[in-house]
């Protein structure tokens, strides 16, 4: 005897949910964000409290990874310097497809303060970016934010684009 | 009175002085007011040439000839008891007389003093290295090459310390652009995609408050909203450089650039 009786009456009369496989496979990406480890500076500690349990990024199935090749998003939480520009393309290139990239924080998007000489003015000179995060530091809500912006922009993507060559590449 | 200077757009300049500043001025004494600093002037003068010598702010400071700079210091470290090298740099100078003032702090844990060893070099000219008598010379010389271009001569591994190897130039030196020059800008750029993807990428936008009008990607200007990349329709030509709202916020007189005045002689 089933315990849950269903009604076969109710739902177009059976226990079927109608979907894309756009929407499916959109769904389950945008729900296992995995992000990569990548502090650069001061921006880093409002990255790790996301990831701690006040603000518990697990919820949103985002898990840091100390690697780019597990990884499929990048938060660039911090300033990115002259001397490390090269590494962050590297790292970025070792992400497997589909990526995006988080700029977190006034550094990474624009130098921020940094107008300097050593300072790349936004890591957008170097990697595409998806989101810009206003702040300085912004706040671990402010970078749930940004997850969930993210999660709406991937689920209006295309499951089986052509992975186009992004704009530096 | 100082002069006047036009204070047009102050804000957007980098650089900044402070109108009513003046170099604090320190006493100087003469070394003999304190027992020990006058002993290590005295086995100091015995073996070399000391240019000049005083105590200031409870540090004796003295003046050597750059030749001597490895054998001072090894008098110092092995007779005086100054086994601590806390720190050591130069001092660009270049524009005054053409000279490079280096430094050494020095630490006695015996006596509990400190003192300061400086000497000057010519543009160009290099300094013998410390790395045998002092470990923590060898990072701050090679700080020092990075910094300033100053060679430290026997230096184990003489090679820049902060700035990547196939920098262009020195950015302590006073001529070194505080936004570095065009190596420096395109840094990035020239190593990770090619000279050629300039073009591409175009020059860093380094005016942080600048907003383009003609962009409305990027900008939407309140009242002037447009849809995403279509035609302004406010004054193109006008850049737009304000925070502040037209309406103002209470009690803040806004302003602008139309009345302000310009005074050619103030009295």
């Amino acid at each position: 005897m089933a315990q849950h009786k269903v009604n076969y009456l109710q739902e177009g009369g059976l226990p079927v949910a109608l979907t894309t496989v756009d929407k499916l496979v959109q769904w389950g990406r945008s729900n296992s964000l995995w992000a990569l480890t990548y502090g650069l500076a001061c921006c880093a500690i409002e990255m790790m409290a996301s990831g701690a349990s006040r603000y518990d990024f697990d919820r949103f199935g985002t898990i840091f990874r100390a690697s780019p090749r597990q990884a499929d998003v990048m938060v660039v939480a911090g300033t990115l310097t002259k001397k490390h520009a090269e590494f962050i393309k590297r790292l970025y290139d070792q992400m497997a497809e589909p990526k995006w990239v988080i700029s977190m924080g006034s550094c990474a998007n624009t130098g921020g303060m940094f107008n300097t000489y050593a300072t790349v003015q936004g890591c957008d000179r170097v990697i595409p970016v998806d989101i810009y995060l206003p702040g300085c530091a912004p706040r671990p809500e402010t970078l749930q934010y940004a997850v969930m912006m993210l999660q709406k922009k991937i689920r209006r993507e295309s499951a089986f684009q052509k992975l186009k060559p992004k704009r530096l590449v | 009175m100082r002069r006047y200077s036009d204070k047009a757009n102050a804000q957007a300049k980098s650089y900044h002085t402070d109108r009513f500043y003046q170099v604090p001025q320190t006493p100087k004494y003469d070394p003999s007011s304190d027992e020990h600093y006058a002993k290590v002037l005295k086995s100091l003068r015995d073996k070399f040439d000391i240019k000049d010598a005083y105590v200031e702010i409870d540090q004796l400071v003295v003046i050597i000839d750059s030749d001597d700079n490895k054998a001072v210091m090894k008098h110092l470290h092995d007779k005086c008891d100054y086994t601590f090298l806390s720190e050591m740099s130069a001092i660009d100078f270049l524009h005054k007389n053409g000279e490079f003032e280096i430094f050494y702090q020095l630490l006695c844990m015996k006596e509990r003093k400190r003192m300061r060893v400086k000497c000057r070099i010519k543009e160009g000219q290099s300094i013998e290295s410390l790395c045998d008598i002092f470990k923590s010379a060898d990072w701050a010389e090679r700080e020092m090459f990075d910094m300033f271009g100053i060679v430290a001569n026997n230096h184990p591994y003489m090679k820049r310390l902060l700035m990547p190897e196939d920098w262009h130039g020195h950015p302590l030196l006073k001529s070194y652009p505080l936004q570095g020059d065009e190596a420096a800008q395109w840094y990035e750029i020239d190593k990770i995609f090619g000279k050629e993807y300039r073009d591409v990428i175009g020059p860093e936008e380094r005016n942080t408050k600048r907003v383009d009008p003609k962009d409305t990607k990027n900008f939407a200007r309140i009242g002037y909203e447009v849809p995403y990349g279509e035609k302004p329709i406010n004054k193109p030509d006008e850049i737009y450089e304000d925070f502040q709202e037209e309406g103002g916020v209470p009690l803040i007189k806004k302003f602008t650039r139309k009345n302000q005045t310009i005074l050619k002689e103030r009295k």
